[in-house]
């Protein structure tokens, strides 16, 4: 408990010394959001029909520059290296970072919720509904994008390899989490919430189970 | 558990990287309270066989025990009694001096407390740098924060690749002074240096890598005769 501590601690100091790239981040999911908006044109009801899908869209790409950017500090100087050789097992070390990038996620996800409700014509009055399948949603994206920017990190082209690998394996947390999204801001007649809730609870444990164990494989020697 | 006869006792080490053989066939003993020095040419398998003893990288061939700790199978008791001053700093350069040490601190389990690791930095003379940011220090700097990160734990063996580099004659002194008060402990020492005359006066033994095999061991008083780093015979530096 005390290395994940200790973890944790890292992350927090490295995201506040860096935080200007969480706005950097953030900025770069408002404009995609913004962008998507004009494929749409001036018609609100397709644009409200749509927002969750782009929403989601616009976080995914967000996703893979923070997550990429999250092993970047740990490469410079092979400052990661230096922790496992301390002694700090890599188990702790996957936990502090997909929490940290989680938590970065949620941010972003939900500083993007008041843009995709101007621009998209999608209010709605059950924000902590939206609010908690984003917090899902992103952590199931967290936990496997961790794991694969771990092992790209050291690629040439890691930008380029890290969503390569990561969005065939996120495709049931996009579904789910858009159409979650979706039957939040629409309404849900038919009671359909649930059931795309426990499927993205479901993949959540399932990754953050399995990422977790795979993680000191990935990277030791 | 007892102390082991021989801090570290390796045989037969061979590490490949692609096609080419880092290093072939080295075998090396130290007691505790030993400081070795291994020299040799750039490339010659200094770093790969202090990365291979300190569980950075697995050997391909051969066995090795640390403070009595199998590196392939144990990888983690070796890691808790063995420290590595790298050619990587493995420092965080977005932190400042004090959190990389505190990170560190606090993986390793020492006080982690500011007047704690303001000592430390005092020991490498940075403590006028604390709050400052590693991307705002020299070479030197750097090296200085990297043994005062690396000398955090109380370790068995402890290994310095090129303690010297980037360093001024003040930082020299004190990497002497650092590696004979860890000899005084019994802790043992690795050193891999260029700089034959003052690595000789450190060390009790000497062992020289050429092309990644071992061409000769002995007494480190011996060394600068028996060693011809560059053509002038002078051992480099």
């Amino acid at each position: 408990m005390s290395a994940l501590a200790a973890a944790l601690r890292k992350e927090a100091l490295i995201q506040w010394r860096s935080r200007a790239q969480l706005l950097a981040v953030y900025l770069f999911g408002a404009a995609s959001l913004l962008l998507f908006s004009f494929a749409i044109g001036p018609d609100s009801a397709a644009l409200r029909q749509h927002s969750a899908g782009f929403l989601w869209l616009a976080l995914l790409l967000s996703s893979t520059l923070s997550l990429a950017e999250s092993f970047g500090h740990e490469m410079e100087n092979r400052a990661f290296e230096g922790l496992l050789l301390l002694g700090a097992g890599p188990r702790s070390l996957y936990y502090g970072k997909a929490l940290s990038n989680w938590a970065q996620l949620s941010l972003v996800g939900i500083g993007l919720v008041p843009v995709m409700v101007v621009l998209y014509d999608a209010g709605t009055p059950r924000i902590p509904s939206l609010v908690a399948v984003i917090v899902l949603g992103t952590s199931g994206l967290s936990a496997p994008g961790t794991l694969y920017a771990a092992m790209t990190a050291q690629a040439r082209a890691r930008q380029t390899l890290l969503p390569l690998l990561l969005f065939p394996l996120v495709v049931p947390v996009l579904l789910a989490s858009v159409k979650a999204s979706s039957l939040v801001i629409l309404g849900d007649p038919m009671g359909q919430m649930g059931s795309w809730i426990l499927l993205l609870v479901a993949f959540d444990l399932i990754h953050w189970s399995l990422c977790g164990l795979l993680f000191g494989r990935v990277v030791e020697d | 558990m007892s102390t082991p006869a021989l801090a570290v006792d390796a045989a037969g080490l061979c590490r490949r990287y692609g096609r080419r053989w880092a290093l072939v066939d080295v075998s090396l003993q130290a007691p505790p309270g030993c400081v070795v020095m291994v020299t040799g040419r750039n490339g010659s398998g200094k770093s790969t066989l202090l990365r291979i003893l300190s569980t950075a990288i697995r050997p391909d061939r051969g066995t090795a025990r640390v403070a009595g700790f199998d590196v392939r199978r144990q990888t983690d008791a070796v890691r808790r009694r063995v420290a590595l001053l790298s050619h990587h700093s493995y420092l965080y350069e977005a932190l400042t001096a004090l959190e990389n040490l505190e990170v560190a601190a606090r993986f390793v389990g020492v006080p982690a407390g500011r007047e704690a690791l303001e000592e430390r930095l005092a020991a490498v003379n940075l403590a006028d740098r604390a709050d400052d940011p590693v991307s705002t220090f020299s070479a030197g700097m750097r090296k200085r924060l990297s043994l005062a990160r690396t000398l955090l734990r109380d370790s068995a063996v402890v290994m310095l690749d090129e303690p010297y580099g980037q360093l001024d004659p003040p930082g020299f002194r004190l990497v002497d002074r650092i590696v004979g008060s860890l000899r005084d402990r019994g802790v043992a020492v690795l050193v891999a240096t260029h700089l034959l005359e003052r690595g000789a006066s450190l060390a009790d033994l000497g062992v020289i890598l050429e092309a990644g095999r071992l061409v000769w061991s002995g007494p480190a008083a011996e060394l600068p005769s028996r060693a011809r780093l560059d053509p002038d015979g002078e051992g480099g530096a």
